[in-house]
């Protein structure tokens, strides 16, 4: 806008900070609760100012479960949701750079064929197929464990599309001087492409580690105990029946664990994370 | 598009993309033939009698009223979710593109939610809204509304609509930003130059060149408000009261895996295939004429 | 330094013949220039001998050995890329230290390589900067420096100081002579700039739709062009080109109608034929008797005039002194010596005497 009118100013941040504020509220509330007793919830309306039960409830959390309902130690929950995490951030990663490594600097026959296949995958997210992969990973004997967790979420194609339009703008001449100099492809693989990869790696990373965490449908149907349990599951299975039994002040502090990891992750690498998302969705 | 600068080698490439083929036949292509094929079957649960039954199951979905009513359902809530979402996050973008202080703290503020898991975006906003504690609850029953989405309906699809557009403002928020800032100044300028006010500058100049970032989010939006709801929808109202909320996603997982009629299930799996191709083809098609490389 | 030799060297996608057979047998630390107009095909012939692009047909053989199946890594080449190529993460030491550091060599000797490599280019200063906090010609430096220090037999250089400002290039040219004279490796050197080609080539290859249309000396390649293509494009401004007819006598030429140029010494052997006749604007002089022209426009380069002139149908182009008094509308005459002359096939376009 030209005009620099004092009022469109001034409306522009009465705007953005309602906004925030909507945003914000309901986390701002959760974290309240999460500082009071269960009584004091109970006691409807609850009290807007922070209560003083902070440590007393995460500890409680972390170590001896959020409710009657579950009473699996949220400490643990958050290490599955963390090496889920962790597992399908890099696993999709390390094999969609090398697939498009390989699709772009080689030409191989069924190199189209290949390329089409792994791009089909994109249309396609797991709620669509979820009884039937149930049904491959029970064969496989992967029920119930980080496999079966991580394997079938490391199988679509968004990073691998990510690279391939990467790759593609890296000027050939760099690939050629690399031969001549003597490099063979993995040896420019490692020690030229990856280097030049380094901020797309990180978007991807953020991206992923952020669907990995924050998995529902698959995990509810693939882990059959608590021990198993990422910690979205698990806050949910916490709230039995009836809001009068939950002890919802150890449920909020679940809540604000399990936001925690993944909102650093965007937090800090935001300039990265935002950067990749645009360019995935080229 | 090719690259000149090739390697060569007989088995590398192969080796290089085995990985990611290997899980792509055994966690997709097979699962995906897999759901086809079951859906043309009729079998029990423990699948010792199965038996072909053509497209029995898909005519069966189709002449279900409990299905209809969720084919409804998730139309009404997709098109709710997509286009507050994007009517809420556009403002916030539109205004965030313009003040220059506080800009990085205004948009670090509004990008972070991003992280939020929708199960988790589901529970907080129950917790709002639960109709004996929640602080909201209470507050609308000062001014007269009686909120109980346990019972209610209408409510009850209110408030997953609530926590969905809650959880994607973020996504909108980001590309629309980007959008905004992708505009050249000048065309903006020239605008002005020619008289327009900034409304009419926004209507005729701004809006038009934001439409392949708009129809791009709408699409994203609806695939959104159709599969990763799952987790709202099941954290909050599990698809009650009775079948008032229960989406197609959240449908297909309660035949299958509640109700274990697999048949069913796979045919509202490939249904629901068909229309995210579609969806997504479409997108493709149409992003591709308007984007220029 | 080693000898390079081309035999038949043909490329072609498809059925799309590319580059034509080319023979050229190149000695050891001779500069060769491979020059011609965009898509002739001369950057295709050197990324052949590099080992870039697969040869369709014939041998490329370098000191002795047919290397037409190896891998670039292994003919023991050098080169320098248009775009420098320079490896974006690295620094300048690093750069010039890869090839080295991939065959293992000693970190001793790749520092001494690299640093000495670095003194003749004088790019000392600038071993522990970025590409990206050079100048372009500080970068086309530092690509000569990766491929100088790797010792091979031959040096390829596709274009490199395409990129450079006017300015640049004619440092750039400079250099580049001092170091084969210092170095002495064979090179085979590509470009679409006639200057280059005369200035740095003790041979020249002059290439149009994938053919050779001549092979030779800077001299002569200026001096007898083989072909009105070769003797169009080298030169600048380029040789005056008419097709017309010698009179039967072979005391003229005729350009039809009125029009006819006097030859100064009787052409006998083309007596009544159909020819092109070619004349270099810098061998016309003013004041002569062959011909009158229309003065059209006057370009002034300072040191020179460039007069722009009118015979019937045809363009030429005189170059005289500045002080010459030649002005638009003004008829002026123009006359050559005979050895300014030459003489090309109307169809074939071939050199004739």
């Amino acid at each position: 806008m030209i005009e620099r009118r004092r009022g469109f100013d001034f409306a522009a941040h009465l705007v953005l900070a309602l906004g925030v504020l909507i945003v914000m509220f309901p986390v701002y509330v959760t974290f309240v609760a999460s500082t009071q007793t269960a009584q004091q919830i109970e006691q409807a309306p609850m009290s807007l100012a922070p209560g003083g039960h902070l440590t007393d409830n995460y500890r409680t959390a972390l170590f001896e479960g959020g409710s009657f309902a579950s009473r699996a130690p949220v400490g643990r929950m958050m290490y599955v949701s963390l090496v889920t995490a962790l597992g399908i951030a890099i696993g999709k990663i390390a094999i969609s750079l090398i697939s498009a490594f390989a699709i772009v600097y080689f030409r191989f026959p069924l190199r189209n064929f290949f390329f089409w296949m792994i791009f089909v995958t994109l249309m396609l997210p797991v709620e669509v197929r979820i009884a039937p992969t149930y049904a491959v990973i029970s064969n496989l004997g992967l029920l119930n464990n980080f496999g079966g967790l991580i394997l079938p979420l490391i199988a679509s194609a968004t990073a691998t599309f990510l690279f391939r339009q990467f790759f593609l703008t890296v000027p050939d001449e760099l690939a050629e001087a690399a031969r001549i100099d003597g490099a063979g492809p993995m040896r420019f693989f490692f020690t030229i492409l990856l280097p030049l990869s380094t901020t797309n790696i990180a978007a991807m990373f953020v991206i992923q580690f952020i669907y990995g965490w924050n998995q529902y449908l698959w995990p509810l149907i693939v882990t059959t105990s608590e021990d198993m349990y990422p910690i979205v599951i698990g806050i949910k299975r916490m709230i039995g029946g009836g809001d009068a039994a939950n002890e919802w002040n150890l449920i909020m502090a679940t809540a604000m664990l399990a936001m925690i990891p993944p909102a650093l992750v965007v937090i800090l690498m935001q300039r990265w994370f935002v950067k990749g998302l645009i360019e995935t969705e080229k | 598009m090719e690259k000149r600068a090739v390697f060569r080698s007989p088995w590398l490439p192969y080796a290089l993309v085995a990985p990611q083929l290997a899980i792509t036949i055994i966690f997709f292509f097979w699962p995906a033939g897999q759901a086809l094929y079951q859906s043309v079957l009729l079998q029990d649960a423990f699948g010792t009698s199965v038996q072909f039954v053509g497209l029995e199951n898909f005519s069966a979905l189709f002449n279900d009223e409990g299905y209809i009513a969720s084919f409804q359902i998730t139309a009404i809530f997709s098109i709710l979710v997509a286009v507050s979402g994007l009517a809420v996050s556009l403002v916030l973008a539109v205004f965030a593109d313009h003040v220059i202080k506080g800009a990085l703290a205004y948009k670090t503020l509004l990008i972070w939610p991003y992280a939020v898991a929708p199960a988790i975006a589901g529970v907080l906003w129950l917790f709002l809204f639960s109709p004996t504690l929640g602080v909201v609850a209470h507050a609308l029953s000062t001014v007269g509304v009686n909120w109980n989405h346990v019972l209610d309906a209408n409510q009850s699809l209110a408030l997953i609509v609530m926590a969905a557009v809650w959880k994607q403002i973020s996504y909108n928020f980001i590309f629309f930003l980007a959008g905004l800032q992708a505009i050249p100044k000048s065309l903006i300028e020239a605008a002005a130059i020619d008289g327009a006010g900034p409304v009419r500058r926004f209507a005729t100049i701004i809006f038009p060149l934001l439409s392949p970032t708009t129809f791009f989010l709408l699409v994203v939006n609806l695939v959104f408000a159709f599969f990763e709801t799952f987790a709202i929808v099941d954290a909050v109202t599990q698809g009650g009261p009775g079948q008032a909320t229960s989406i197609l996603v959240y449908k297909v997982y309660h035949d299958g895996f509640k109700a274990l009629d697999l048949g069913s299930s796979a045919a509202q799996s490939v249904i629901l295939m068909t229309i995210v191709i579609t969806l997504t083809v479409l997108q493709f098609r149409f992003v591709e004429k308007k984007v220029s490389y | 330094m080693a000898t390079l030799e081309l035999r038949g060297v043909q490329k072609s996608y498809g059925g799309n013949v590319v580059v034509h057979g080319i023979d050229m047998a190149i000695d050891k630390s001779e500069f060769v220039v491979i020059v011609g107009p965009s898509g002739c095909g001369k950057s295709t012939l050197l990324r052949m001998v590099a080992g870039l692009e697969e040869i369709t047909g014939g041998e490329i053989v370098i000191d002795g050995r047919i290397v037409n199946g190896l891998e670039p890594k292994d003919r023991d080449i050098a080169m320098v890329f248009q775009n420098y190529a320079l490896y974006p993460h690295m620094s300048v030491f690093d750069n010039m230290a890869y090839g080295l550091k991939i065959r293992d060599l000693p970190r001793a000797e790749i520092d001494q390589r690299v640093r000495e490599a670095a003194r003749i280019l004088e790019i000392e200063a600038l071993l522990d900067r970025r590409p990206k906090q050079l100048s372009g010609g500080q970068r086309q430096r530092v690509a000569m420096g990766r491929a100088i220090v790797r010792h091979p037999k031959v040096f390829l250089f596709d274009e490199p100081l395409s990129n450079l400002d006017a300015k640049l290039r004619v440092q750039m040219r400079l250099q580049l002579q001092k170091l084969h004279r210092r170095l002495g490796v064979t090179s085979l050197y590509v470009t679409h700039d006639q200057v280059e080609a005369m200035t740095l080539g003790h041979r020249i290859i002059v290439m149009n739709a994938g053919r050779a249309e001549q092979i030779g000396s800077p001299k002569d390649i200026y001096g007898h062009p083989a072909t009105t293509f070769v003797a169009g494009f080298i030169g600048a401004p380029p040789m005056n080109l008419m097709k017309g007819r010698v009179s039967a006598d072979g005391r003229s030429f005729e350009l039809g109608g009125p029009n006819a140029i006097k030859l100064p010494a009787p052409a006998a052997t083309m007596g009544g034929r159909e020819v092109t006749f070619g004349v270099r604007p810098e061998h016309l002089q003013l004041g002569g008797g062959a011909f009158s022209m229309h003065v059209e426009m006057v370009e002034s380069l300072g040191a020179d005039h460039l007069i722009h002139g009118r015979v019937g149908e045809h363009d030429l182009i005189v170059r005289a002194d500045p002080d010459s008094g030649c002005a638009p509308g003004l008829t002026a005459a123009v006359g050559f010596e005979p050895a300014a002359v030459h003489w090309f096939d109307p169809t074939t376009s071939q050199r004739l005497a």
